[in-house]
């Protein structure tokens, strides 16, 4: 048993990993340490397991025996609790300088497990242009026992300056049929429906297993489906965009109301709330600052949320139309709408290819708009009333 | 409301409440109150000139007991107006003290109580209409109706005579505001002679005070290209934001698909139900649908969608995006038949 047996289908990246590992510990016992460095990119498309290796490798650098898998520090870096990892995960649209500055002297701290100072960043794309020049000196030329592990999609989300200053983790998305033996063999879940959704899911494994594990997002994923045929009229297509649209606020609310109210709760205690004594009233009055600036990041949490669902439906979407184009010409490929097929064909027969890549461009071109900060309901209509013209 | 525009007559009690958050009208309202009491000055020689004694305060001033010492007998028996502004941010005390007095008032004190109306304070004003004091109404005016007899009033007290047409075009001209609207009135009777017209207004006013998105999309949508841009220069000019002019472009978009596609047999309400819109606005939207097709409106809200990018950072001139877009969708209309 290793750390990287959870890493599916990344045999490469595997070897890389462990011969890094492996020249840590000689640098450890005072050896010139060749191919391990100080910072580190995690790249690949969405679900191929960007954070699963970061994670595993912090853990094969903390564990004395280079990753076993069962020791406490193995146990504790992959489930994030390792007092040497520094864990970063940022839940709002962005992340700052201000919050960058904090995480480069928390990073110059010495490991108190005498091995390495870990920070994984992830999502690293999201730091803005301004927290990424903060990073930039930190990760040049860092302590001698900070390692920096780094997760965007592609090496061009980040900042030339960053990028340069890192060795380059590249992952693959995992084919379908070694999703499906990572679902069966860990998950336990039937060999029917774990090839059913890896296919669905195009390579990404966490998506896999919420669609094999959770009937509400295989409802939602049915829905999305079902839109294309149902497109008959352009008051389909605005209805369909506001169903879409109302579906992803529904979730950023069900996922943020409940911890929204306990982060406030929470933030006025800290400044006296419930208490009695002098000066109380004047502490609270001093709160509304800070009370501000929380539901700003509360806020801008709850746009990321809306945002990233719509963005899972529209990949959904995409995945649909390249199912169409795939029959269209005859690609022998496997279809991620299997289960939709006699659909898929109907539409294939009734479209040509170049309808069917407009539409796709159609697609493409919301999720830009739904980045550019647009009106949700106004990229979607749009895309909707694309999809039905063809 | 026409009694409380510049009545002619208030009587004054000796507890009196004005209601209202339109400052201009709680104002008027407050200083004809005075006036009166200042008339009916038993002690002055000259009403006109001595009139009664005032004490103005705010609510926020105002402290326990004051009150008392306000409305106590006083040795030159002067007619005095005790007005108490925002009576709606008093404390329970303080308000409990007005409540009082109020069931009891003193002979040569008039007590002015002004309230914003609304939840806060309510208990207040209540328990004063309950001692019978005599309630002064100032509502504000909402519909562009009310604001046009309001500027007629206005010129009327003013001992001239105003056009309907003339009322409508100061009215965009100047805006919403009663204030200035009223300064506006009064310039107008000062500076000139005869009925007013609108030539008169447009010598001292012109262009459009408030222009908002939905001006400019109603124009665009029912395709009158010149006035949908006239619109849109003024929208910009007066600093309506673009990011609300192209959501009123594709509000208007939604509500022409949403009526155009919807199921044949329904008819007036039921149909206004299912849309989710008021009956009045599925209408107008009928109305607008004439010279559209499926194909034009798809057409025009990719228009608008590329636009909301363009306002949004995307292109260099929000303003050329605005004209482009409402040219674009004027050509998205289908050609008449």
């Amino acid at each position: 048993m290793s750390v990287f047996d959870d890493l599916v289908g990344q045999t490469r990246v595997v070897e890389q990993l462990t011969s890094a590992v492996r020249a840590a510990g000689d640098l450890l016992r005072g050896g010139p340490g060749k191919g391990m460095t100080h910072a580190w990119l995690f790249t690949g498309p969405p679900g191929s397991g960007r954070s699963t290796a970061a994670r595993a490798f912090a853990a094969a650098l903390l564990c004395p025996d280079g990753g076993c898998g069962h020791c406490d520090a193995c146990h504790q870096a992959l489930t994030g609790n390792h007092a040497d990892v520094e864990l970063v995960r940022p839940s709002g649209l962005s992340y700052g300088v201000k919050e960058t500055r904090a995480l480069v002297l928390r990073a110059a701290s010495v490991p108190t497990g005498g091995r390495f100072q870990i920070v994984l960043f992830e999502d690293a794309d999201r730091a803005t242009e301004q927290a990424a020049n903060a990073l930039l000196k930190a990760i040049e030329e860092p302590p001698p026992r900070t390692v920096w592990l780094l997760c965007a999609p592609s090496p061009d989300d980040l900042v030339v300056t960053i990028r340069s200053r890192c060795r380059l983790v590249t992952l693959g998305a995992p084919s379908p049929a070694a999703v499906a033996d990572v679902l069966i063999r860990r998950d336990g879940i039937e060999p029917e429906l774990a090839h059913r959704v890896a296919a669905a899911s195009q390579g990404h494994i966490g998506r896999a297993r919420r669609l094999a594990t959770d009937a509400e997002t295989s409802r939602h994923r049915d829905e999305v489906l079902g839109l294309p045929s149902r497109l008959t009229g352009i008051a389909q297509c605005v209805d369909a965009a506001a169903k879409l649209v109302a579906a992803a606020e529904g979730e950023a609310t069900a996922t943020t109301d409940e911890l929204n109210d306990s982060e406030r709760s929470a933030l006025r205690q800290a400044f006296g709330e419930g208490s009695t004594g002098r000066g109380v009233a004047k502490a609270l009055r001093g709160s509304a600052g800070a009370m501000k600036e929380l539901e700003d990041r509360q806020k801008s949490r709850a746009t990321r949320i809306k945002r990233d669902s719509l963005d899972l439906a529209l990949m959904d979407l995409t995945a649909y139309y390249r199912d169409v184009l795939a029959l269209q010409v005859g690609a022998q490929v496997a279809l991620s709408a299997g289960d939709r097929e006699p659909e898929l064909r109907h539409l294939a027969g009734s479209s040509t290819p170049d309808a069917t890549l407009r539409r796709i461009e159609a697609i493409m071109q919301c999720r830009e708009r739904l980045q550019a900060n647009a009106n949700p309901q106004l990229a979607v209509e749009a895309m909707m009333m694309a999809l039905r013209t063809g | 409301m026409a009694a409380t525009r510049r009545s002619a007559r208030v009587t004054l009690a000796p507890v009196n409440v004005v209601v209202g958050d339109e400052e201009l009208l709680v104002d008027r309202a407050v200083r004809a109150l005075i006036n009166v009491a200042g008339e009916t000055n038993p002690g002055a020689a000259d009403p006109a000139i001595e009139g009664a004694e005032v004490h103005d305060l705010a609510a926020g001033r105002l402290t326990p007991g004051d009150l008392i010492e306000l409305t106590s007998p006083s040795l030159f028996s002067v007619r005095r107006v005790v007005v108490i502004r925002s009576a709606q941010d008093l404390g329970k005390d303080l308000a409990a003290e007005i409540t009082a007095y109020a069931a009891n008032p003193a002979e040569d004190v008039s007590l002015v109580v002004v309230h914003a109306g609304g939840a806060k304070g309510k208990a207040l004003l209540d328990g004063l209409v309950k001692t019978k004091a005599n309630r002064i109404d100032c509502p504000k005016p909402t519909r562009p109706g009310e604001r046009i007899d309001f500027i007629r009033g206005e010129i009327r007290t003013a001992g001239r005579t105003i056009t309907e047409s003339a009322a409508r075009g100061l009215l965009d001209a100047v805006g919403n505001d009663l204030r200035e609207l009223a300064s506006a009135c009064g310039q107008l009777a000062a500076d000139t002679t005869g009925t007013i017209d609108d030539e008169i207004v447009a010598r001292y006013h012109r262009g459009r005070a408030e222009v908002s998105g939905f001006n400019v999309a109603d124009r665009a949508i029912e395709g009158n290209s010149g006035d949908a841009l006239e619109q849109l220069r003024w929208a910009l000019a007066v600093g309506t934001s673009p990011v609300l002019i192209t959501s009123a472009l594709a509000q208007g978009l939604r509500a022409l698909a949403k009526v155009g596609g919807a199921p044949r047999g329904l008819r007036g309400p039921a149909l206004a139900k299912e849309l989710g819109m008021p009956p009045w606005k599925v209408d107008r939207v009928r109305q607008q649908l004439r010279g559209w097709n499926a194909e034009g409106v798809a057409q025009a809200t990719q228009v608008v969608a590329e636009t909301d990018a363009q306002v949004k950072g995307g292109g260099a001139d929000p303003a050329y995006a605005l004209e482009r877009a409402i040219h674009a969708i004027i050509a998205a209309r289908a050609p008449r038949r």
